[in-house]
């Protein structure tokens, strides 16, 4: 008799102890993780140093099934929860796995702070274009004339195009890609392990539940037709140009990978220099164990 | 264990009790410190900023409260003791996160230096009409310790105790100063490092195989691990079991709110400071805390000059409210003055925990200056007719 080796690759980067979890059949936060963890299988990243951090939301709950250390903070506060963790640890990898309301909305200041400070953060942000959560409320993301249950007539507010946003507040490293682009994710999550500073990367993702149905743009398989469809590789486009629409193009790929000082090497400069000999190094004596 | 003698700045020095409550946090062992600017606390941070890089720490300001609020407690998941320094306004962007160190069991210290409110109130004049919103101020049940010092030496020595009571029991602990404390210069004492006792976070000694993060050993209090150690360790707002997993049901739910609650009552008789002048055969007991007190015992010598029995009872503790010898006092006095810079919070408890064993009288003043020594003796001498 053969045993077959049923054991999914991933298994080991999630909580398994912790399943089944609690999306949606069609929802694509699941697939995220699952580049997450490929990303991390790729990388050979030590998984000891890796720190995850959510806010509140669907999305948010991306903290509760991996194994790593984890924390599931309050909404819109993942990326000052991290910032504190970043600091306080340098060595650690601290990454960010939010929904778009979390970090545009409630944390939108935090963004582009954390931007414009370039810690070295990498934020995934799951973007439904909703807030799926509490059930399918307009957010800065929603595009012009959806349907939410906040905006049964169609919304009539601007978006946020959240690449244009960070790039301007200074993040080093910018992509998109849609959850139909699971190796391009993966190899995107991987080179943000390469960069030293704020890392934004986006993942447009069906909400097929709240989203996609209100809006008649039927099951997840549709959602999964129209990103193979309408999807427009062009890295490097300028971010100002990549805004999206309720059914139009989707422009992905790597829009931004430039290089700036991380707020702790500049951090570390500016002490020396005013300092000298009298700076002492955060790392040496933080930690408060006996 | 002791202090670390890079923070200590042991001698004698003339402070002012925002200056005194920074090197009490460095005495203590705090190496981060996430803020955002506000009258009348500003002090403790730019202190902190000045002073942190040369013993080893950090110290960022935030874009808010909101931040600076949750930017502490990502510092102390990763190790290090940490604290923010607010005031009024300030305070009430960091309820939600006051919560949320309560609910995940994150020991830190929130210091408000009280101004007159409501809203932009008096940001340069003292009230003490912050107390209620440090025991309440964040949604669902749970249990802070609150801290009152009534002198710059004070915010030396009680900022290391609200240090030690955080980490003790990990709960975060509410250091509620006042503008005129915070603003008064005068005497304070740092004593070499080797005579302050500091308490070392609960750090597991369990492997990672046998470490769950929300078991206790039957004193309440779990062990914390910290990032980045190889626990993969799970934290939460949310309801949780010992694993640290969110667990949703009614029976989890009140096992854990309960234990929150119990960690510190259990320990009330430990957390309890008070500084008392009672025989049991006063007529009056004058109860007070942080600047007000100083006042009332202008007011207690007055009233002891003419010849009236005034015991004092100065509340160092204020939360969890010290109820036990309120009600025992009430039993052999007459009555209770309670003077504060608001319009009557600390009175309520007064009156509840003397049960209508001892009558209670208020001396309420809505902030901006503190009171004239008069005022508390008029009612003084009321109530012990
Ligand atoms: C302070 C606060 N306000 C409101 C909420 C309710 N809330 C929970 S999740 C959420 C929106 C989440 O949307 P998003 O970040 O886009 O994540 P998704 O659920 O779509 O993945 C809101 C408004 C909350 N938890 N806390
Ligand atoms: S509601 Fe939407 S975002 Fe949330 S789990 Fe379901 S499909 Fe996913």
């Amino acid at each position: 008799m053969t045993i077959l080796d049923v054991t999914n690759p991933v298994e080991p980067f999630l909580r398994t102890d912790r399943m089944p979890h609690i999306w949606c059949p069609g929802c694509g936060i699941g697939t995220t993780v699952n580049c997450f963890a490929r990303a991390l299988i790729e990388s050979k990243i030590d998984l000891q140093s890796l720190a995850l951090v959510s806010g509140i939301g669907c999305t948010g709950r991306v903290a509760g099934y991996v194994k790593l250390d984890s924390f599931h903070t309050t909404h819109g506060r993942a990326i000052p929860f991290a910032t504190g963790l970043k600091l306080a640890n340098p060595k650690l990898n601290v990454i960010v796995y939010s929904g778009d309301g979390d970090l545009s909305a409630i944390g939108g200041n935090h963004l582009i702070h954390a931007a414009r400070r370039n810690i070295d953060l990498k934020v995934i942000c799951v973007n439904n274009l909703i807030y799926a959560m509490t059930g399918g409320q307009t957010a800065p993301t929603t595009p012009g004339h959806a349907i939410t249950s906040t905006s049964p007539y169609g919304t009539c507010e601007p978006a946020f195009n959240l690449p244009h946003l960070v790039e301007a507040a200074g993040a080093v490293y910018v992509a998109r890609w849609t959850t139909f682009h699971v190796k391009q994710l993966a190899r995107s999550i991987g080179e943000a392990f390469q960069k030293k500073g704020f890392s934004f990367i986006e993942v447009i993702s069906p909400c097929p539940t709240l989203y996609q149905r209100r809006n008649k743009l039927g099951d997840g398989l549709d959602t999964m037709k129209y990103y193979k469809e309408k999807s427009k590789v062009k890295h490097g486009a300028p971010t100002s140009e990549v805004g999206l629409t309720m059914t139009g193009e989707i422009i992905v790929g790597k829009f931004v990978d430039r290089d700036r000082p991380d707020y702790q090497s500049l951090l570390h400069a500016q002490m020396v220099e005013s300092l000298g000999e009298s700076y002492v190094e955060p790392s040496e004596t933080v930690c408060s164990c006996s | 264990m002791k202090a670390d003698p890079r923070g200590v700045l042991t001698g004698t020095h003339f402070l002012d009790g925002d200056h005194a409550c920074c090197e009490g946090a460095l005495a203590a062992g705090a190496r981060f410190a996430a803020g955002y600017p506000i009258t009348p606390s500003t002090e403790v941070v730019e202190r902190f900023a000045s002073r942190v890089p040369k013993v080893g720490g950090t110290f960022i300001q935030m874009e808010d409260e909101l931040a600076a609020s949750i930017t502490l407690q990502g510092a102390v998941w990763g190790g290090a003791k940490a604290f923010t320094v607010t005031s009024g306004p300030g305070f009430s962007l960091m309820m939600e996160h006051i919560g949320y160190a309560a609910m995940t069991e994150t020991p830190c210290v929130f210091v408000d230096v009280q101004r007159g409110g409501p809203s932009t109130g008096l940001p340069t004049l003292p009230a003490q009409a912050d107390m209620m919103q440090a025991r309440w101020g964040s949604h669902g049940d749970y249990e802070i310790i609150a801290l009152c010092p009534n002198s710059p030496q004070e915010c030396f020595d009680l900022t290391i105790q609200a240090f030690n009571f955080s980490e003790e029991f990990r709960v975060p602990v509410m250091f509620m100063m006042d503008e005129v404390v915070g603003h008064m210069t005068e005497k304070v004492i740092i004593p070499p490092a080797d005579q302050i006792e500091v308490v070392p976070r609960r750090h597991t000694r369990k492997a990672v195989e046998d470490y769950l993060p929300y078991g206790t050993n039957g004193d309440g209090v779990p062990e914390m691990a910290h990032a980045g150690e190889g626990y993969k360790f799970h934290v939460t707002g949310l309801t949780h079991d010992e694993h640290g997993y969110p667990n949703m049901t009614p029976a989890t739910q009140d096992k854990l709110v309960r234990r929150l609650q119990n960690k510190i009552h259990d320990a009330i008789d430990r957390i309890t400071l008070l500084e008392e002048e009672c025989f049991d055969s006063e007529d009056v007991v004058v109860v007070s805390y942080g600047i007000t007190s100083r006042v009332a015992q202008r007011a207690i010598e007055m009233a002891r000059e003419r010849g009236l029995k005034v015991g004092k009872l100065r509340l160092i503790t204020c939360w969890p409210f010290p109820e036990k010898r309120i009600r025992e006092l009430a039993a052999t006095t007459k009555a209770f003055v309670v003077p504060e810079l608001n319009l009557g919070q600390m009175v309520r408890e007064v009156e509840r925990a003397a049960n209508g064993k001892a009558r209670t009288f208020a001396v309420p003043h809505a902030g901006g200056s503190v009171h004239r020594p008069e005022d508390i003796l008029k009612v003084i001498v009321e109530a012990s007719r």
